[in-house]
């Protein structure tokens, strides 16, 4: 991106002066060196995303923006109702709820190196990845009704884990509002084989080892200890979610005209919070959040029983489950009065602080923590909310490194099995039904996650936390 | 007196920052529309590996022909979500706003196809359908994947 189209305001402050069409300024969140690698596209489209009716206070982008559908993906933004607002399809994406969580497993590394490769081989067959793979449940029309409004919730019931899991995913593991009568019969028909899976692409199971304690006091309050092992998960809401956003993107682009929307950019589809297609959109975006919640709740069940298949002292808990694309009814304070906002985030992490009434009373005092995905190769990161985040980007965080290089250029760069055997050489075990898959996913095709992730704790959207290194990926 | 055009049919990848972009190039819309198809299959695996044996229908409607590839593609994405298939032959018939279509394929078999990734949907981002200088059509969009 080209620097002097901005106004640096700090260290990791880049500002979008309004022009134009703009109804309030673009902000970036990054370092120098992070702002430059960034296509001008996002440039662009944080702009457009400016220009868009009810947006209050600026448009954001995340350190690890790049590229992406209407909005960048590490996009936030925020409207009012009450000022012709608009909630969008595309600003959400494709990939609704798409998340992370991240469970401690009570076991240290020294406990999973004798016998790593048996554990990556029972979690390649317990948990379905890649394409044309199906779960274990069929979901009937009553069945199907009964996820989409009770999410996590609704798994735990079918016995999928506890009931303590639900104070440790947002929303309490069930997003209310959620109207399954508004989710038409080809997304249904697209996910009632695909509950417990994984997918394909960037989704991933990984086992993990506690690398590094950066912040001594919020890691004991995690209970996080260096060498522990952990295991996360990162998937969305399958079928179901990528049927929702592919309707409503072409019903709002069609109707944008009708309600007087000129968009600039057709993906950044959307419509008045207040109208018929608005509130339907919600509904059904909200059941595909429960849909998410649901499928990363039984993935955790399936990890726990292949745990206690080779390692039965295994005890796994969830430390916490965020999702990254959504948008979801928050209040905030602007001007010094509660305001109710449609807080979109597309590719970004919720990330509130210390005393925030949304969060389980387990992280009241720390604040909520913020999962950051890395690659098969390099690393993730737990970080911390914090109080900051709030005023400077709605409470929102980077969600992992973003790529830098596209499919199509990784292809060509590098070979599967060949990435596969550098990382064994290096004690990372892969599993993946597609070697072809394993070569565009290839740790060299993303950006420094560490660059990211010290980014976004230098502009206070978050803070880190702990150091997470691979031991074993599933991939689709 | 200019060289004869010589009518071809072509598909290719394009760059995208997080995606893949995948474009036809042919001598009608309808061509055009097929080698898109061919680039979608081509995102998955190669297309000359899957063999054609189910035969399936799709239809779609829409305002302009830009909206009519996306729904075309999105339907092709539809059809191999739901029936665990993969497509590598296409006749497309574009009436107007309609299209009418045959998609020949196989079921996955993921040690044969290898597939690299499943599409979530066909985007509107770089999403075109023009005609080319030539007396060639163009259909091209972004896959989210």
């Amino acid at each position: 991106m080209d620097l002097s189209s901005l106004t640096r305001a700090s260290d990791t402050e880049w500002r979008i002066e309004p022009h134009g069409r703009m109804r309030v300024p673009g902000i970036l969140y990054g370092t120098e060196a992070l702002v430059r690698d960034m296509d001008e596209k996002v440039y662009q489209q944080v702009v457009n995303v400016a220009t868009l009716p009810g947006i209050v206070r600026a448009s954001y982008a995340m350190p690890d923006a790049h590229w992406g559908y209407g909005f960048p993906i590490g996009g936030v933004a925020a409207f009012d109702a009450d000022h012709g607002g608009v909630v969008s399809a595309g600003g959400v994406g494709f990939d609704i709820s798409c998340g992370v969580r991240l469970l401690s497993t009570g076991l240290h590394v020294e406990d999973i190196e004798p016998v790593k490769k048996r554990l990556a081989d029972e979690l390649s067959r317990s948990v379905p990845a890649g394409v044309g793979s199906v779960g274990r449940l069929h979901l009937d029309d009553p069945e199907m009704d009964a996820m989409l409004a009770g999410g996590a919730r609704w798994a735990v019931d079918r016995g999928y884990g506890t009931a303590a899991d639900l104070d440790r995913i947002e929303e309490h593991g069930c997003m209310h509002g959620a109207r399954p009568e508004i989710v038409s019969g080809h997304a249904k028909r697209r996910q009632c084989d695909e509950m417990g899976t994984l997918g394909s692409g960037n989704h991933y199971l990984e086992v993990q080892r506690v690398a590094k304690i950066v912040d001594a006091a919020c890691a004991a309050a995690f209970h996080l200890h260096e060498g522990d092992a952990v295991v996360s998960i990162h998937c969305g809401s399958r079928g179901l979610g990528h049927q929702i956003g592919t309707e409503f993107l072409k019903e709002m682009a069609l109707a944008a005209p009708g309600y007087g929307l000129d968009l600039p950019d057709k993906e950044l589809a959307s419509a008045p919070i207040e109208s018929p297609l608005g509130q339907n959109y919600l509904g059904a975006m909200r059941a595909a959040i429960n849909c998410a919640l649901a499928n990363r709740q039984i993935i955790t069940e399936l990890v726990r029983r292949a745990f206690a298949r080779i390692l039965p002292r295994a005890a796994l808990a969830l430390l916490y489950d965020v999702s990254h694309n959504t948008c979801k009814v928050e209040l905030h304070e602007v001007d010094g009065r509660q305001r109710r906002l449609f807080v979109h985030r597309k590719g970004a992490t919720r990330a509130f602080g210390p005393g925030h009434p949304d969060l389980p009373e387990a992280f009241a005092a720390v604040g909520q923590p913020v999962l950051i995905g890395g690659t098969m190769g390099t690393a993730s990161y737990v970080l911390v909310g914090t109080g900051q985040s709030l005023g400077r980007s709605w409470g929102s965080s980077c969600h992992g490194a973003g790529r830098s290089m596209s499919r199509h250029q990784a292809l060509k760069q590098w070979n599967g099995r060949q990435v596969i055997n550098e990382l064994a050489a290096r004690g990372i075990l892969i599993r993946s039904p597609s070697t072809r898959g394993v070569a565009e996913e290839a740790p060299g095709a993303y950006k420094d996650v560490t660059a990211v992730v010290d980014a976004a704790d230098r502009a206070g959207l978050s803070r880190t936390v702990a150091r997470l290194e691979p031991l074993a990926c599933i991939k689709g | 007196m200019a060289a004869p055009v010589v009518a071809r049919n072509t598909w290719e990848h394009f760059a995208h920052g997080a995606d893949i972009g995948v474009r036809g190039v042919g001598p009608t819309k309808a061509d055009a529309f097929v080698q898109a198809a061919l680039a979608l299959t081509g995102v998955i695996t190669s297309p000359a590996a899957v063999r054609p044996i189910t035969a399936i229908q799709i239809a779609c409607d829409a305002p302009s022909d830009d909206v009519l590839l996306a729904d075309w593609l999105n339907a092709l994405i539809y059809e191999m979500a739901t029936r665990r298939m993969l497509f590598g032959a296409f006749i497309v018939s574009i009436d107007g706003s309609h299209l009418t279509a045959t998609a020949w394929g196989e079921p996955v078999d993921p040690v044969r196809h290898e597939p690299a990734v499943e599409i979530k949907g066909a985007t509107y981002t770089a999403l075109a359908v023009a005609p080319l200088d030539d007396d060639h059509w163009l259909a091209q969009c972004v896959v989210d994947v």
